[in-house]
């Protein structure tokens, strides 16, 4: 039984367990593979999507349980050509190395900036320490954050 | 001490990997690739021997005779322009697809935007060793820079003779020649029209001075970076074929164990499911990763594992099971170490220790097989892509030539994927499946099967006379390795030693390698002499000190950070440490808080960088500050427990690794030496945090730490008992 799933915009239909984690659903079924397989145990936060705007770490959440609400991916977030706000700082500030966990950080900074426009940097740290560079470049992906929430003033 | 230890202590490639040097029918390719591109000019770089190259200055113009059979580089320019560069080097976050290109883009006089890479695929680029070693930029990058000339001047004669010009006259620039009395121009692809030329050239020194870069020399957006933000770049883990099938393999539950018993019914019950075996190789195949998943789940296997020591036993173990020196191999003696420690003023007789640790690249290992009768190809994320190609020959006992292996832009490696395991079991795993298979290791599994930075013990002995100059120096590692062993301190009596061990773990190269390890003892070593003298640290550094270059990196950090303005308290430490590794030269200046509940905070760390001429400064700035941030971990807090052969943390909930909240304010000094030639910058600036670290914890508290990682239950109630 086709289970239906609504990711950025679009309405899927999914053959596939309910079980079954909605980072394989998103990467192997829908071939949005922008979302990122770091851990499988929530702790890294490479698979990071929104779920009614909340970042949620996908490899953690079953298909069934996304079912019914709206998801977005890192595909999801240009306008056409036109970059996220996000992702425009994250290029400018060279906010990655390898830029394997990017993804998942500028959905987890996405979520935080709909929520709170203006975080203090204490309140940046907080929301993104769930999410693991490896190479080291959190002081570029806070400036990046920073100067995002700049724009919205 | 960088030429003792080049030549006396074993290199990256003799602790690792013994890797041969493989050999081209050059013939053959240069036909096949001429066909491949097209029109066109093409240049091959020649080199007498790829690991060795340094001293080359071949000045002949090579005829098919004299073809040497080693082919580092080559450049194509193609009739619309285009310049494609093929390298085996592998992009891993270290940022050489933009580097490279840049210095291509600088001797070639093109738009930075019109050079294209083709990076690491047995097919399609020369052979290279390996992404390792901090040899992009100083070997590869120097290489290309001569093809890329060698191309220019190509270019140049041709547009003398079209254009009925003195070459010398003529000026390149943005991808055109220019004649400036006619002003005639014509681009480079107008050049080439028609054309299949092929020029062989040996390693003449590029032309271009770095006082002169414009291409390079400046900060150049990563390649391709739009790519990355939008989730459209491929990793390995992204690629997809047809008919692709997800495997799983089996892990036994412990190091050396042997496979019992299998039972696989249950789960090739499960539709769609293949169970591979293969010897104590068991697997299985899927058409979807969460099947696949079910089906490793649903297997019975019994394992008999020997009992194996654990991670407490481990310091006692490697320095008993150490080898004995042989000869003058792995040590390096000047002068008469233990008659200076008689006659010494002041001495120190420590020993200190360095935990395993893992790489955690965000990509796991992962690998994508594919067969297609006889031919195999392999796209996985590895740094030795031709040892991978190797690998492969020797476990299916076919010839390496109809294999294939492709390195997409990888998702990191830090050192932790010059192995080609994953790609051996997708590959198996295909061979049995008739189809292609997709293999991603688990987190669990990258914390286990893979190799980790080794582990040692390392014994410090030193004395100082009364004029605070260093008199002696001992110094035995066992096991953690001989990269950076040595000291550029001024020290008339040494006696420096790398002692190999039985390694409990499979272990191997790590960013820096034991250079970490090394810097951390030694400039730890160096506070304690500074102490027990009486000296300020940075002055005591200075006083033992003549090598300008590390005078002006220590010199810049401590001006950076306001050394000695402000005075060590029990709640404030600085530490300052420096070294030199790779050509590269750094000092790191740490400051650290300790809280009233005696919780360690590293404030603000300050370094100071020099590595020749810059080629990318804003990619070298990235580089600096992510290797700070990554050597916290293995400083403060990343060990690898095991006992009984199991990884008792095995996952990020229980293996801490640096995250936003243990990130101080970061500033880097780049000193640009555009006199020297560019060494490489992916691993030297890791070294320098654990010991400055180590050195402000002990400014304001009096212990000192003698083991990496220094807290990983926070900071020691009482000093810890001197070894």
């Amino acid at each position: 039984m086709a289970i239906p799933l609504l990711v950025n915009g679009t309405e899927h239909r999914v053959d596939a367990p309910s079980g079954e984690a909605l980072l394989t659903v998103l990467r192997d079924r829908l071939g949005l593979t922008g979302t990122k397989y770091g851990c499988g145990e929530g702790q890294c936060g490479a698979c990071t999507v929104l779920l009614d705007g909340k970042p949620v770490r996908s490899c953690r959440l079953a298909l069934g349980t996304a079912s019914q609400k709206k998801i977005t991916t890192i595909e999801g977030l240009a306008q056409g050509e036109h970059l996220h706000p996000v992702q425009e700082t994250f290029l400018r500030a060279e906010a990655f190395q390898c830029a394997y966990c990017t993804s998942g950080m500028i959905m987890s900074a996405v979520a935080l900036l709909d929520k709170n426009p203006h975080p203090s940097s204490q309140e940046i740290i907080r929301h993104m320490d769930g999410n693991i560079c490896r190479c080291g470049t959190y002081p570029r992906i806070l400036a990046a954050i920073r100067d995002a929430a700049l724009r919205n003033r | 001490m960088e030429t003792i230890a080049n030549s006396v202590f074993d290199s990256e490639e003799q602790q690792h990997a013994a890797i041969q040097r493989l050999s081209y029918a050059f013939e053959l390719q240069r036909r096949d690739f001429l066909k491949a591109l097209g029109g066109g000019v093409l240049v091959c770089l020649a080199v007498k021997n790829a690991v060795t190259q340094e001293s080359g200055h071949t000045q002949h113009a090579a005829s098919d005779e004299d073809l040497p059979n080693s082919i580092a580089a080559w450049l194509h320019v193609s009739e619309d322009g285009t310049v494609t560069v093929f390298t085996g080097k592998v992009e891993i976050g270290q940022n050489i697809r933009t580097s490279l290109s840049q210095q291509v883009a600088e001797e070639l006089r093109v738009p930075l935007a019109s050079v294209q890479l083709t990076m690491a695929d047995t097919e399609l680029t020369p052979f290279d060793m390996g992404t390792f070693g901090s040899r992009t930029t100083p070997i590869m990058g120097r290489q290309l820079r001569t093809v890329a000339m060698a191309a220019r001047n190509l270019l140049i004669d041709m547009a003398a003779q079209q254009l009925h010009a003195d070459r010398n006259t003529l000026v390149a620039a943005d991808g055109k020649i220019r004649d400036p009395k006619s002003n005639h121009t014509i681009s480079y692809g107008e050049l080439t029209k028609g054309q299949q030329l092929t020029r062989v050239i040996g390693e003449d020194p590029p032309e271009t001075a770095a006082s002169d870069w414009h291409a390079a020399g400046a900060s150049a957006p990563k390649v391709d970076a739009r790519a990355f933000v939008t989730g459209q770049h491929k990793y390995t883990p992204d690629l997809v074929r047809p008919g692709m099938l997800y495997g799983k393999v089996l892990r036994p539950a412990a190091f050396h164990a042997s496979l019992g018993s299998l039972d696989s019914s249950e789960a090739e019950k499960i539709a769609g499911v293949k169970v591979v075996r293969d010897g104590e190789f068991v697997g299985v195949v899927a058409p979807d990763e969460h099947t696949a998943t079910k089906a490793l789940q649903a297997l019975r296997a019994k394992w008999n594992s020997p009992p194996q020591i654990g991670d407490s036993q481990l310091f006692e173990h490697l320095k008993s099971k150490s080898e004995p020196s042989s000869g003058e191999h792995n040590l390096h003696v000047t002068g008469d170490v233990q008659k200076a420690m008689a006659a010494a003023h002041k001495a120190i007789t420590k020993s200190y220790t360095v935990a395993y640790i893992a790489h955690c690249p965000l990509e796991p290992r992962a690998a994508v097989a594919e067969w297609s009768g006889d031919k195999l190809t392999v796209w996985t994320g590895t740094q030795r892509p031709f040892g991978v190609q190797e690998e492969l020959a020797s476990a299916f006992r076919i010839p390496k030539e109809t294999i294939r292996v492709i390195v997409p832009d990888t998702g990191a490696a830090y050192g932790g994927k010059h192995m080609g395991d994953a790609a051996v079991e997708a590959a198996r795993l295909a061979k049995s499946a008739g189809k292609p298979v997709k293999l991603v290791w688990t987190r669990e599994e990258e914390f286990t099967w893979a190799y980790f930075r080794p582990a040692g013990v390392i014994e410090v002995n030193a004395a100082t006379g009364s004029d605070g100059k260093i008199t002696a120096w001992e110094f035995h590692n066992y096991n953690s390795g001989p990269a950076g062993i040595g000291t550029p301190y001024d020290i008339p009596n040494q006696h420096i030693q790398f002692h190999p061990a039985d390694s409990p773990l499979r272990q191997g190269s790590y960013r820096g390698l034991a250079a970490t390890a090394n810097h951390f003892v030694r400039e730890s070593a160096m506070d304690e002499l500074a102490h027990e003298a009486g000296v300020d640290p940075l002055e005591f550094r200075l006083r033992n000190l003549t090598d300008p270059r590390l005078r002006a990196v220590l010199e810049a950090a401590a001006k950076k950070l306001g050394w000695g303005k402000e005075k060590s308290s029990g709640s404030r430490g600085f530490g300052i440490a420096g070294g030199v590794e790779k050509g590269g030269y750094v000092a790191t200046c740490a400051e650290v808080e300790i809280s009233p509940s005696r919780e360690v905070r590293i404030t603000r760390v300050v370094e100071a960088f020099e590595c020749g001429a810059i080629v990318n400064p804003g990619g070298l700035r990235n580089q600096i500050e992510g290797s700070i941030v990554q050597a916290i971990g293995g400083a403060l807090f990343e060990a690898i427990r095991f006992d009984n052969g199991r990884i008792l943390n095995p996952h990020f909930a229980q293996y801490r690794v640096p995250r936003f909240s243990d990130t101080p304010e970061i500033e880097v000094e780049m000193l640009d030496r555009k006199d020297l030639p560019s060494a490489g910058a992916g691993e030297t600036p890791i070294v320098g945090l654990a010991p400055a670290v180590g050195n402000a914890i002990f400014a304001a508290t009096g212990i000192r730490l003698r083991s990496l990682p220094m807290i990983p239950e926070g900071l020691p109630q009482a000093h810890p008992a001197e070894a």
